[in-house]
């Protein structure tokens, strides 16, 4: 388990109890634009079932899938690359980057890339990375990673953006305006775009059918990194797929309803070939994908389009904020998607949950997120993961409830303990009392309470 | 009809009022009822933690206990789940068997039952709190999340009883945090999660919570008690067995 665990990172950020509040309730208005969203689509749950059943045949062919888009591709004229793993990728985008001779590069939103750390990758081999994204410009000039998704940068307040603004753009002090930010943002980044030879963008979806992949955006970023660059490189997981492009009409609907709200994104770009003078580069990216395609109980989460949506409606994500997942692709998804990666490093991830259900249920190609979530708990215990402390006091419990005489004298004692001596259990080493009270114990268990008045009759 | 009835273990020691409240209703209501000595847990607290592995005594005791029944029903949702979704040993075909005649109280009255008369009083305004394993696990009521339309099994039964009057919520179905193990291992989170659920009934004027969990209503309990407010819980089963004296 990495040096804090999620519990540990969420008890640091609900110190700050409005700021709690504020996010909270931020990402529950997004929920319900969501539903009022999803509400004007007659047959949403049917959409949700087509989508599913589009992904789940993709996983189930996907080699002959990924084979047809390269061939497709190839043939109009894009350059495909194979990349086992995050360095594989890394190095491949440096590679074509070195080929031109460029050591600057616009990129737009791809949560691939942070998975696979290719900003630091970059930074270290003497490439500068702009992220043309504004949520995730702001972190990165924050030093930050995203801390959602779709929304990068939704746990910084305005007046916190206008500091880091003023910081490193020079802004006016004390200038909170969105609007006003946002243009210099857009001052700001315009130089950028003009001046870089290269761009990066995430892949949203590729059709096998014609090699074609569409990058959606609303801020356009994609699109004017990827017009004004000579070259493009598109970061793609192999999961991206869909067959044909008339399946685009399911996956568009649903995407941006599911994230924000929205109707649609601002821009859904279809790239096929480069124009004359351009080159675009795709890179499948494996890493860790076909090892997750082989486990049965949780091969279906790469049906995941990276929406969020199962972010907004988390009760535990909404209050305790992104970085507490410690990895790239947070909230319940991240939390089912990241042990794949690194079992122990994120084994803390599946019990950053209630088990409610609300992630399943929003999630618009119906992934059974809560489910693979107890799953994982299976997993990650079964394979030695569990703190010690934990397991003895399962086993101990266990042994209890499995014995029914021993239940019944341990229920009698525990009780007369709380009602004689309650600092017994109510002081500092009981999390549940530090800021719940226990119930009143009371003078018979139920079952005393039936051996008495109900067991003769 | 015979039914086994089944109070979980933190009901059987800290909330005998509910197991009383529970056999009184089925009793009221015709059922032949009777309550095996030797239960205890149906496993969940070690299975939710990660550990089902090790829950096979729990379930050898639950399936020696209630296989001789025609139902077996029980005052918590969340306990219901976890035998339907996974109770496993024993003889063959003993857990399935028992795996299909589980109920949760609350759908056992409107489903089995179906109840749509109940002598009870309670003239009170009441938050009803969406227990999750009930709602999303066993569906006893729509899900805010699904476009589909709206129904509530514990909501009909509660607009049964003469003078109770149930207060709307600004989130009609989020979990209180409450979760198992999770309100100790996240502490911090589940705490704030209960708060939370707290306020919303406690802003439209509820004098009681109730749910078709005790280990919810424990939690909110705990922690509208540690705010010293006079707002109490009750189960969904006192409060539907309820009389004025």
């Amino acid at each position: 388990m990495s040096e804090k665990d999620h519990a540990a990172l969420a008890k640091a950020f609900n110190e700050d109890e409005p700021r709690v509040d504020w996010h909270d309730q931020t990402l529950w208005w997004v929920r319900q634009k969501r539903d009022r969203a999803a509400r004007q689509v007659p047959d949403w749950e049917a959409l949700r079932d087509t989508a599913s059943a589009i992904k789940e045949n993709v996983l189930s062919r996907l080699s002959g899938y990924l084979e047809q888009f390269e061939a497709a591709a190839r043939e109009n004229g894009v350059q495909v690359h194979w990349a086992a793993d995050a360095a594989e990728h890394n190095a491949i985008v440096l590679s074509i980057l070195r080929g031109h001779g460029i050591d600057r590069m616009v990129k737009s939103k791809s949560m691939l890339t942070e998975e696979c750390g290719l900003n630091e990758f970059l930074q270290e081999s003497g490439v500068e990375v702009v992220d043309t994204d504004l949520g995730e410009r702001v972190v990165q000039l924050a030093g930050e990673p995203p801390s959602h998704i779709v929304l990068p940068c939704i746990h910084k307040k305005k007046e916190e953006i206008g500091e880091i603004f003023h910081e490193h753009l020079g802004t006016p002090a004390g200038n909170a305006d969105p609007q006003f930010l946002t243009h210099a943002a857009r001052l700001h980044l315009r130089e950028k775009f003009l001046t870089r030879r290269a761009a990066l963008t995430g892949v949203n979806f590729a059709v096998a059918e014609t090699g074609e992949f569409v990058v959606c955006t609303n801020e356009g970023n994609a699109d004017m990194g990827a017009h004004l660059a000579d070259v493009h490189i598109a970061s793609m997981g192999i999961e991206k797929l869909v067959p044909l492009r008339r399946h685009l009409g399911v996956f568009l609907r649903l995407l941006t309803r599911s994230a924000t709200g929205q109707p649609v994104t601002t821009y859904s770009s279809h790239f096929r070939r480069p124009r004359p003078g351009q080159e675009i580069h795709i890179v499948l990216v494996d890493n860790g994908r076909s090892v997750h395609l082989g486990r049965k109980d949780f091969r279906n989460s790469l049906k995941c389009i990276r929406c969020g949506a199962c972010f907004n409606t988390c009760p535990v994500y909404r209050r305790s904020g992104g970085h507490s997942y410690h990895t790239a692709v947070a909230g319940p998804i991240g939390s089912i998607l990241s042990p794949n990666l690194d079992r122990e490093k994120y084994g803390d991830l599946p019990f950053a949950s209630t088990l409610c259900g609300s992630c399943s249920n929003v999630c618009p190609v119906k992934i059974d997120i809560h489910v693979q979530l107890y799953k994982w708990r299976q997993e990650i215990v079964q394979a030695g993961h569990a703190p010690a402390g934990k397991k003895a006091a399962m086993q101990a419990m266990n042994w209890v409830l499995s014995k029914p005489g021993i239940y019944q004298t341990a229920g009698r004692t525990g009780r007369w303990v709380m009602a004689h001596v309650p600092s017994a259990v109510n002081n500092k080493f009981n999390l549940w009392s530090l800021h719940r009270d226990l119930p009143a114990p009371p003078r018979e268990s139920f079952g005393e309470w039936y051996r008495k008045n109900k067991a003769n009759q | 009809m015979k039914v086994g009835l089944f109070i979980p273990c933190y009901i059987d020691q800290f909330y005998p009022q509910v197991g009383i409240a529970t056999l009184g209703l089925l009793e009221k209501l015709g059922c032949e009822v009777t309550y095996p000595p030797q239960q205890t847990c149906c496993g969940q607290p070690m299975a939710n933690s990660g550990f089902e592995h090790i829950t096979r005594g729990c379930n050898d005791l639950f399936i020696r206990n209630f296989s001789s029944f025609d139902y077996v029903v029980a005052p918590s949702g969340s306990c219901v789940l976890h035998v339907k979704e996974h109770l496993h040993g024993g003889t063959a075909g003993a857990a399935a068997a028992i795996r299909a005649r589980i109920f949760e109280l609350v759908e056992f009255l409107t489903d089995v039952l179906q109840v749509d008369r109940l002598d009870a009083e309670f003239p009170h305004r009441v938050g009803l709190h969406q227990s999750c394993h009930g709602q999303r696990g066993l569906r006893l009521a729509q899900m805010s999340e699904l476009m589909a339309p709206p129904f509530s099994k514990p909501e009909r039964l509660l607009r049964l009883v003469r003078g109770l009057e149930l207060v709307p919520l600004d989130r009609a179905d989020e979990c209180c945090g409450f979760g198992g193990t999770f309100c100790v291992t996240e502490e911090a989170v589940s705490v704030k999660m209960g708060k939370d659920r707290v306020a919303d009934h406690v802003r439209h004027g509820a004098e009681f919570i109730t749910a078709a969990d005790m280990s919810c209503l424990m939690h909110l309990e705990g922690i509208l008690h540690r705010q010293q407010s006079p707002v109490k819980v009750r189960h969904i089963a006192e409060i539907l067995n309820h009389h004025l004296s």
